[in-house]
């Protein structure tokens, strides 16, 4: 709601600077969001006329005026508007005027031509956007008059951004009253006279569907000047409300509107057939609007039809046929009530937000129809001339909301607010507030006005009486309650341990959005089971992530194109699978691509590999404790090169992936470098045992290392676990130091050297005892797998 | 006499020049092992008179300590020569940079976001979390936001098309918490929420914490009090703190909680909202079967990039989720 402080000020005594206003209001719950001068703040701009206007000798675009000022003398102004001509009022600054901090107006002569001030369009004093030419003043406009006087131009604009539940302030009226009461200051009562009826004209109403619209307030008004223009001071006031004026018949309607909050339609009377019938739409039915958009109708819908159809869509907008036009004589004004239910969501629904839709979602005054009516009739015979027929009521009182009495306890204003306001002064501010305080035993009985339809229930009134008592009165209780011991699990890892491990490892962390490009899960073929969203914000953020990967890998790729060598990111999150059911998946991911370390001097530098990422998962899975080591098992996934890829696996539980991205999928990103990357399901990594000790040995223990030929496609773990069924509970731990393939060795052969740790925790081992397992495991792994020992 | 005064003479100045302790050793050899000169000359005592025998004997004896002594002098000098080579020989410039791996760094939210959590933990609130997307219900019916409500306008939200959405808020977390338990609640609820929107100062996706504590006797005092806690704990000074009238429709009292904020740049110090809050609206309890009457409670919701910008000095929301690694190296 944007409104002028001038206007506001009819209303409600207040002499409070524009500033300090707008704090106030903000203090009350009505938040400003901007405080504006409704003009630039010049200085010397005085009405003139042009009493002659000739073309200049040497410019085709020029000419040179003779102005009058008001005083004695007559100034030659060289003006460059295009509509400069003899007879018209304009704004003159006159020399030594100010436009703004730099720009005073002097002497001047253009070319050859000597100019005395100059003729200021709307835009040069700030008044609006238009520099199109000079701003024309009416023609009665008196001649000498100080400009800031005559347009009543120090008046500031405040916009303030009322929440929804506060519809009783979006005029005027509202504002004045809430203002009044926080303000401490007097509502200034204006009255409404009644319109006495010179004609006897009246139009029939009917009411079908009186629960949506139990009150509707019409009246005639015939004989119409269509040739009356709306006056400056209405203008004027509409522009600072943000509004433009169009005709006398629409400005008035607007300016009721604005004045006391009640939306108000105007029919042409003429193309009205029969009645008027509020009644919900029906299927098939259309209606041009006023926006000359077409629109269907329904069920949902109310409608304002006359004998044919639909004429306007109850609350948001009129039909176009119906509408006041340049030749319109003779009206029917429309002040109706609907109730908020029925109109909520419709202007949305059809793409249509007006000032009247905007206040009946709210909810308007259900007692105010009358007096709007009253009003507008006034103004416009003021503007416009004709004659108004009687004020035509059709009500189902049955259906016309009004306040009850709502209870206010006084123990608990003080329960629910934390501190005790007096009870007179609780009376004080209802009372401030219009409403009727009825006392009771350790209560009130409070009924709110017609205009504050928003009070219901008791924390209304609670909210209500702190409010203009002010939060700031709140005292701050020290923070208490009883103590209790959270959870401090031993059996989870707490996420922040998690990514504190991944930032140890030379990771950053990343996050991106939860939604994400259909197009990137295709690139890793993970689109198939996807939860695409309804109304994306755009195309490249369209459905849900099913995986965290594409994400960090967009990362990664952006960064590398920012000139970063090494990358290593990671991400903690939900994915979303859809299945029959959807499924929320807590996940943590992390892409690696460069160098193996930072660049640094004393260590060979060695690209990343497969075994640097895995070491970070293993490291991170440790956080769960020894007990249940994860199991890597090569796999084919189609994200990841079918050489360098394997499921992780914890007791035959599949909880994530690592691996090399596959090439095509870097070449589908863009992404020129070999990437590397993991992704696990958070809960399982989370999990964790509490240790417990077990006995230690005291006695050494041997070692013995064995060189082995082995068949390429024989897998370490095929090794380890073979070695570890021969050589039985005495093999406390088996290494690898050494993997070889190539060179001297045999077509399809590797070599693999590993070191087999021997440990007994009740007596020292001797050579007679490991020698027969070591035997045992060579002849294992000779038989299980093929393997010879080196010479 | 004169031989023996020569060999002392020649033993002593050979040890004194012996370079290292091997050549030592073979003097020590030379002189004093089994078939060493001095070894010999006591040795050729047995062939002598007895008098001669006993002042050349002693004379040798004195030689031959006198040499065993220098020799351990000698070798106590070149052991200590010899370290002090090897401590020159380890000598390394310690101002050439470390080596292994470089520390990543946790993201500036999660930082804001965790110490958050960790306030209101100390303070005894529990972490309580829900599913994102959510139903229509639980994201706006059960907080008393009525279908086409204008608050929802506030909300602008995405959905898929099949009555779920995505929810707009950590509200939620509030109604599945006190569905599942009974009073007293006091939680909090961090996580991801969205809206549709895009702008300079908006994102489509963000962080929110949201708070509520239900029990007998809470109050809006209660509630301040624990906002100015928090709100001095998180930025560790003591700020102003105001609280300005609002409306949200699952509070009622509803407040906009707004800070005093230096920017540290001279310019005056302004109001920036950093949270919405109020007392849980009684239709809210009802609905989660919390009586109104005997129970009353408040519920906070902030913003964790609000609170991460203005910890960290971030200027522009966007950073955040656009993941350059220049902007995120800075924060650990």
């Amino acid at each position: 709601m944007q409104f002028n402080v001038d206007w506001l000020k009819q209303w409600v005594a207040i002499d409070l600077a524009p500033a300090e206003l707008a704090q106030r209001l903000t203090a009350a719950g009505l938040e400003v969001d901007d405080l504006r001068g409704v003009a630039a703040d010049f200085t010397d701009v005085v009405v003139a006329e042009i009493e002659a206007c000739e073309p200049h000798p040497d410019a085709d675009k020029l000419s040179v005026c003779t102005v009058s000022d008001g005083g004695g003398e007559r100034l030659q102004i060289v003006c460059g508007a295009p509509n400069a001509r003899a007879g018209l009022r304009v704004p003159l600054a006159r020399v030594g005027a100010r436009l703004g901090p730099d720009f005073q107006i002097k002497r001047a002569k253009l070319r050859g031509v000597e100019s005395f001030g100059m003729l200021c369009s709307a835009r040069e004093l700030g008044l609006s956007e238009d520099h199109s030419g000079l701003m024309e003043l009416p023609a009665d406009a008196p001649v000498g008059a100080n400009l800031r006087d005559y347009l009543g131009l120090d008046d500031a604009i405040i916009e303030v951004d009322l929440t929804p539940n506060r519809g009783d302030c979006l005029s005027i009226r509202g504002l004045a009253r809430d203002v009044a009461a926080s303000c401490r200051a007097e509502y200034t009562r204006r009255e409404i006279p009644p319109v006495p009826a010179v004609i006897e004209d009246g139009f029939p109403i009917r009411l079908d569907s009186p629960e949506d619209c139990p009150r509707y307030v019409g009246r005639v008004i015939r004989g119409i000047d269509p040739a009356a223009r709306t006056p400056l001071w209405m203008v004027e006031t509409l522009r600072r409300c943000g509004l433009r004026s169009i005709s006398p018949v629409v400005d008035v309607t607007n300016y009721v509107l604005l004045e006391l909050g009640q939306p108000m339609h105007a029919f042409d009377l003429d193309t009205l057939r029969d009645e008027i019938v509020v009644r919900r739409g029906r299927a098939g039915e259309k209606l041009r609007l006023l926006d000359e958009s077409e629109v269907d109708l329904d069920e949902d819908v109310l409608a304002i039809c006359d004998g044919r159809g639909p004429v306007a869509i109850a609350g948001v907008m009129g039909g176009l046929d119906s509408g006041v036009g340049d030749a319109t004589t003779a009206i029917l004004f429309e002040s109706a009530w609907f109730r908020p239910a029925t109109i909520m969501g419709k202007a949305r629904a059809y793409g249509l937000q007006t000032d009247a839709s905007h206040r009946f979602e709210r909810g308007v005054d259900p007692a105010g129809q009358e007096a709007a009516v009253e009003r507008a009739t006034a103004l416009l015979i003021d503007i416009a001339g004709g004659q108004a027929g009687p004020l035509l009521v059709a009500e189902d009182r049955e259906h016309v909301p009004h306040n009850r009495p709502v209870t206010l306890r006084h123990a608990r204003l003080e329960a629910v607010l934390g501190f005790r306001i007096p009870p007179p002064d609780v009376e004080d501010i209802l009372a401030r507030l219009g409403m009727a305080v009825e006392r009771g035993d350790g209560q009130w009985l409070v009924t709110a006005p017609s205009s504050r339809f928003d009070i219901e229930i008791e924390e209304d009134l609670i909210e209500e009486v702190a409010r203009i008592h002010g939060y700031d009165a709140i005292p701050e209780a020290p923070v208490s309650g009883e103590l209790a011991v959270g959870s401090v699990s031993g059996h989870r890892v707490a996420p922040g341990r998690l990514r504190q491990e991944l930032c140890a490892a030379g990771y950053q962390e990343a996050v991106n959005y939860s939604f994400i490009d259909r197009r990137l899960l295709a690139a890793v073929h993970q689109d198939v089971r996807v939860l695409p969203l309804a109304n994306p914000l755009s195309a490249d953020l369209d459905v849900m992530r099913t995986t965290l990967l594409p994400g960090l890998l967009s990362a990664l790729g952006r960064n590398l194109r920012r000139q970063q060598g090494r990358v290593r990111l990671f991400e903690t999150g939900k994915v979303f699978l859809q299945d029959a059911e959807l499924s929320e998946i807590e996940r943590v991911a992390a892409v690696a691509t460069g160098e193996a370390l930072p660049e640094q001097w004393g260590v060979p530098a060695r690209p990343l590999d497969f075994f640097d990422v895995k070491g970070d998962v293993e490291r991170l899975l440790s956080l769960r404790g020894a007990e249940q080591a994860p199991v890597f098992e090569p796999a084919t996934l189609a994200w990841l090169h079918p050489g360098a890829a394997a499921v992780i696996k914890l007791q035959d539980r599949a909880i994530g992936w690592c691996g090399a991205v596959h090439p095509a999928v870097l070449k589908e990103l863009d992404i020129r470098k070999a990437v590397f990357g993991f992704e696990l399901d958070l809960e399982p990594v989370l999990k964790r045992d509490v240790p417990f000790a077990k006995e230690i040995s005291r006695f050494p223990s041997i070692r013995r290392d064995l060189a082995l030929l082995l068949p390429n496609d024989v897998s370490y773990d095929q090794v380890r676990q073979a070695s570890a069924a021969a050589a039985g509970p005495l093999l406390e731990k088996v290494v690898v130091f050494d993997v070889y393939q190539g060179g001297n060795l045999k077509e399809g052969y590797k070599s693999l050297a590993i070191g087999l740790i021997f440990n007994d925790v009740s007596s020292t081992l001797r050579d007679e005892d490991v020698d027969p397992l070591i035997e045992a495991v060579v002849s294992e792994l000779g038989q299980r797998l093929g393997a010879q020992l080196r010479g | 006499m004169n031989a023996v005064t020569d060999l002392q003479q020649r033993a002593l100045a050979e040890i004194s020049a012996s370079a290292d302790l091997r050549q030592l050793d073979e003097l020590r050899v030379r002189y004093l092992g089994k078939k060493g000169e001095v070894t010999a000359l006591l040795k050729s005592l047995g062939a002598m008179e007895p008098e001669q025998r006993k002042s050349f004997g002693q004379s040798v004896n004195a030689v031959r300590d006198e040499l065993n002594e220098a020799i351990g002098a000698r070798r106590s000098a070149l052991e200590e020569l010899a370290l002090e080579r090897q401590l020159l020989a380890g000598k390394i410039d310690v101002t050439l940079p470390g080596r292994g791996e470089r520390r990543g760094g946790l993201h500036p939210v999660t930082m804001a976001m965790e110490r958050a959590i960790a306030i209101f933990t100390k303070l005894g609130f529990d972490v309580a979390t829900g599913p994102e997307v959510e139903s229509d219900h639980y994201n706006f019916e059960a907080l008393n936001f009525p279908p086409h409500h204008p608050a929802r306008a506030m909300h602008d939200t995405f959905y898929f098309g099949d009555g779920r959405l995505l929810r707009t808020h950590t509200s939620p977390v509030q109604i599945r918490v006190m569905e599942r338990g009974q009073p007293p609640f006091r939680i909090i609820a961090p996580g991801k929420v969205y809206r549709s929107d895009s702008d300079q100062t908006h994102t489509p996706m963000f962080h929110q914490v949201e708070g509520l504590l239900v029990g007998k006797g809470v109050s809006m005092a209660d509630l301040k009090g624990v906002l100015h806690t928090f709100v001095n704990a998180f930025f560790e000074r003591s700020l102003a703190m105001r609280f300005r009238p609002s409306y949200f429709p699952f509070t009622e009292p509803s407040a906009e909680v707004d800070i005093g904020w230096d920017k540290g740049d001279g310019s005056e110090p302004g109001w920036l909202e950093i949270l919405g809050c109020g007392m849980v609206h009684p239709n809210v309890l009802r609905a989660c079967n919390v009586d109104p009457e005997t129970y009353t409670g408040y519920a906070f919701g902030m913003g964790v990039e609000r609170l991460a910008l203005l910890r960290y000095g971030v200027t522009d929301l966007r950073q955040f989720f656009e993941n350059d690694l220049e902007f995120l190296q800075q924060f650990h």
